[in-house]
Formats: C-alpha cells, sequence, structure tokens
C-alpha cells in the first residue's frame, strides 16, 4: 500500500500540488484522473521519487520515501514497474532485451533463466514473436505491451503506468486496460495509472483520485462516480453527450 | 550566474558518475560498444583527415623555403613537429568534437527527450553512470586513434613530399628524425587524454541535462560541440604553457 499525506510541490511561484492526502491500495487499479495540467504527472512522478517536494510524506507499506536510505531506495526501486506515456523503451536494444533489461540489472539470473522468465512475460502480454524486433519497428500497441511486459518481469510490487492508452485506438486501448487489471490482480500488486480515458475510468478504475488544479477534488471508485453529484467530477467526466447518455442509462438502471 | 551554475552542475555531473556503480558484466559490455561507436568508427575520418592535412602541411611548408641555405629535410622536421605537437592532439581533437560530441549529445538527449533516462531512474540505476561513465572509459583509447593520425600525418607529407617533387625521401627521412624529442610525443599524449575527458564529458552534460523536445535535442548537439572546442582550446593553451612554457 501506498500512502501519501499532505503532499505540496511548487515549480518556483507556481503551487502544482496543494495538499493531496491519499492511499493507493494492494491488488487493486488505482486510477489519478484530471484534466491536462492538473498536477496528475507530477504526482506521479513525485511517487516514484524523481520529483523531490516541499512537504508532506509519500510511505510505500508504512516506510516514509524521503527518509529512506539510498541504498534501500535503490531495493525498493527495484520493486517498481513504470510504464511510460511513450514506452521509454530503449531504442538500442531489441524488445527482448529490452524486457530482460532489468533481469539484468538487478538478478544473478543466467542468460537461458532470463530468456525463460522474457518468453513468459511476453506470451503474458501476447507477443511470443516479437523478441527480435528493435522497439521502432512495433506498433504504438505493441510497445506500450513490451513496456508492460518490461515492467512486470521483475515481479514489482509496485506497477506506475502514465497515460497507458495515450494515442492507442479505442480497441487496442481496451486491450491494455484489461491487461493492467489482470496482471494487478494476479500479482496482487499496488497499480496506479495516470489517466484522463473516460473508457479506462469506468473499465478498471477500482480507486479513482480526481485532481483539479493541483487539489484532490474528489475519491471514489469506478461505481461512485456515476452517483456522484460533485459538479466538478460530473464536468469533467461527463463533459460528452455519450458519456451523459451512459450516466443518465446505469442511474435508471440501478434505481 | 547561469554559467556558474552550469560549471557547478558539471562537477557535480562528474563525481555523481562514480556513485551507485552499474554491475560490471553490464557495464564490460557497455565499454566495449561505446568504443566500437567511439573510438573505432572515428579511426576512418582521422585516418583521412590526418593523411591530407599532413601533405598540405608539407606542401606549404616546401613552398615557403625559398632560400637555397635552408636544407631540405626542414620540410620533414617541420611536418614532424607540426603534426606531434598540434595537428594530431588539437586539430584532430576539435573535429571530434563536432563528431563524436554530436553523436554523444543527441544519442543521450534523445535518451531524455523519450524518457529514457527517467525509466532507468525508476529502476534504481544511477543513470550517470550507466550513461556517461562508459563513453568516458571508453575515449581513454582516444590517445591511440590519435597515435594512427600522428603516423598517419607523417606518411601523408611524406607522400606529397616525394610524389610531388618537393624533396627526396632522403631528405624527409632524415628531417623526421632530426632533433626528435620523446617529450614531445609524450606531451601531445598527455593533451590528448585531457581532452578526452572533455570530448566525453561535455557533450554528455549538454545531453543529459537538456530540457525540451527533438529542435532542442539539435540546439543541444550545437551547444555542446562550441562549448567542448572552446574548452578545448583554452585546455590547449593552458597545457602548453604549463608543459613547453
Amino acid at each position: 500500500m501506498i500512502e501519501v499525506k499532505n503532499l505540496n510541490k511548487s515549480f518556483g511561484d507556481a503551487h502544482i500540488l496543494k495538499g493531496i492526502t491519499t492511499t493507493f491500495e494492494k491488488g487493486k487499479t488505482n486510477l489519478i484522473i484530471g484534466q491536462s495540467g492538473s498536477g496528475k504527472t507530477v504526482f506521479l512522478k513525485c511517487l516514484l521519487g524523481l520529483f523531490d517536494y516541499e512537504d508532506g510524506s509519500i510511505s510505500y507499506e508504512g516506510k516514509i520515501f524521503s527518509q529512506l536510505s539510498e541504498d534501500y531506495k535503490r531495493n525498493l526501486r527495484a520493486e517498481i514497474g513504470m510504464v511510460f506515456q511513450g514506452s521509454a523503451l530503449f531504442d538500442s536494444m531489441t524488445i527482448a532485451q529490452n524486457v530482460m533489461f532489468p533481469l539484468r540489472m538487478f538478478t544473478k539470473m543466467n542468460k537461458s533463466e532470463m530468456m525463460d522468465r522474457a518468453d513468459f512475460v511476453l506470451k503474458r502480454v501476447n507477443l511470443e514473436d516479437a523478441h527480435n524486433k528493435m522497439p521502432s519497428e512495433a506498433s504504438g500497441g505493441m510497445q506500450k505491451r513490451v513496456a508492460i511486459a518490461r515492467a512486470i518481469v521483475n515481479n514489482p510490487k509496485y506497477l506506475f503506468c502514465d497515460e497507458p492508452n495515450s494515442g492507442l485506438d479505442p480497441k487496442t486501448a481496451i486491450v491494455i486496460d484489461n491487461l493492467i487489471q489482470e496482471i494487478t490482480d494476479e500479482y496482487q500488486i499496488t497499480t496506479v495509472i495516470n489517466s484522463h480515458d473516460m473508457n479506462s475510468v469506468m473499465e478498471i478504475g477500482e480507486k479513482i483520485v480526481f485532481l483539479k488544479d493541483g487539489l484532490k477534488a474528489w475519491e471514489g471508485s469506478k461505481d461512485t462516480i456515476f452517483k456522484t453529484d460533485n459538479e466538478v467530477v460530473t464536468d469533467f467526466v461527463y463533459s460528452s453527450e455519450l458519456m451523459k447518455k451512459v450516466r443518465k442509462m446505469y442511474l435508471e438502471e440501478n434505481q | 550566474m547561469s554559467y556558474l551554475n552550469s560549471i557547478g552542475t558539471y562537477f557535480l555531473m562528474i563525481a555523481e558518475m562514480f556513485r551507485k556503480p552499474t554491475k560490471w558484466g553490464v557495464m564490460k559490455q557497455l565499454i566495449l560498444k561505446d568504443i566500437d561507436d567511439l573510438i573505432i568508427g572515428s579511426l576512418g575520418i582521422i585516418a583521412f583527415i590526418s593523411f591530407f592535412v599532413g601533405g598540405v602541411i608539407t606542401i606549404q611548408t616546401a613552398l615557403n623555403i625559398d632560400s637555397p641555405l635552408i636544407p631540405k629535410y626542414l620540410v620533414g622536421f617541420a611536418t614532424r613537429q607540426s603534426v606531434i605537437l598540434e595537428f594530431a592532439p588539437t586539430f584532430t581533437s576539435i573535429i571530434m568534437a563536432g563528431k563524436v560530441g554530436s553523436f554523444i549529445t543527441s544519442s543521450i538527449g534523445t535518451m531524455r527527450v523519450t524518457e529514457q533516462i527517467d525509466a532507468l531512474e525508476v529502476m534504481g540505476i544511477n543513470s550517470l553512470n550507466y550513461l556517461v561513465f562508459p563513453k568516458t572509459i571508453a575515449l581513454m583509447l582516444y590517445p591511440f586513434a590519435i597515435a594512427i593520425g600522428m603516423f598517419l600525418g607523417i606518411l601523408g607529407g611524406m607522400a606529397a613530399c616525394v610524389f610531388g617533387g618537393y624533396s627526396t625521401l632522403a631528405d624527409y627521412v632524415v628531417g623526421i628524425q632530426t632533433d626528435f624529442e620523446v617529450f614531445h610525443v609524450i606531451y601531445a599524449f598527455i593533451k590528448t587524454f585531457v581532452f578526452a575527458i572533455a570530448l566525453a564529458t561535455i557533450p554528455s552534460f549538454h545531453g543529459y541535462y537538456m530540457k525540451g523536445g527533438a529542435l532542442e535535442v539539435g540546439k543541444a548537439s550545437t551547444t555542446a560541440f562550441v562549448w567542448t572546442s572552446v574548452v578545448i582550446i583554452l585546455l590547449n593553451y593552458i597545457l602548453t604553457d604549463m608543459m613547453l612554457g
């Protein structure tokens, strides 16, 4: 579990995150949603330790990240998998080498053991025949799946995804969403996803944190988001006519 | 103030590069790859430029000797001194600041833009050690490339001298042996070694700390070339004054 208490982050005079307090639970897909510029990516990078923050705390299993020794932080980071918005695959390596990279860096596995593990996770993301391709030869959806395979290859306790569906067609986006949820459930990972894709919210949002101008404006789940009266949330989530109709139908069915 | 800040960040980068070393098995492969990219991949251009510039130095020296009192072997002597003392270590290093420097800045800068450096950091890897250290070690072999440049420069001078009819082969050979001082070669290699550190770290600094997108990668490469050249020229002056002055 990841606990965030009163998190504040500024860049110069710009106060980006304003006292955010929340928890991200184990075995659940936790979504951070909000408009562009609401502070989602900064929040995610604070969680990952890529950004320092002025005030507040982030705890992993009760241990405050900023108070950990460098060695402990390094070990903790080895338990974190991250799927970046642009996949961030190493373009000088093949897909198999990308997936094996965390194993090469952090385990004492020999080459055949690493290959076996890479085969396993690539099969898990439905990419059995892509081992020797370079990332530049793979489609956007394939790259995202490789990024997920690389993120889970070392059996992480925590999985972070920054807009995993951006730039993907709706069908591939659903495949990626379902894959993340299955993996979260299967390996009991604490998953945190940064998204502004409403399909993702409705499909896999077991816990949703809504940010508005750096403040936590609302939190709930994919079920409670239909029922909320919070205007800030409804303005954002139900901004399209289609989503308004979906909500209306949901509320009529569940009355 | 921003220059001072950049200089401070540069030295902190150098210190950080030695912390949290990457596993030796992985580092060894990175070093070998960088030797291939930075040293082996540069041998062709170093050989080409050295050979022909050696020839040009010989022709210009020969054409400027009008007096019959000046011995013909001076052409070989002047070529050797120019190539060993200045041309091979300094002139070649400035060309390498363009070739190797822009390669380093653009490759690291692209990794920054595409979040590959963030991916390394998230995994708990010291990205400076992973990216910059192997390049620095690979460029420690740069003096060997310069030694080849020195040999080919003198060889190019000999070819121009003999085939251009500016002097005889015997005179040229006497010239390149006249008043030979081993210290001049040591001085050239010490300079080259220091330039190699600048060639590895200054472009890495510009690539690693760049912000923005593809356009900024291009700008960072240009800036890295300018600053690497400036630093090489300043270091050349300082080292020459210290060692020969």
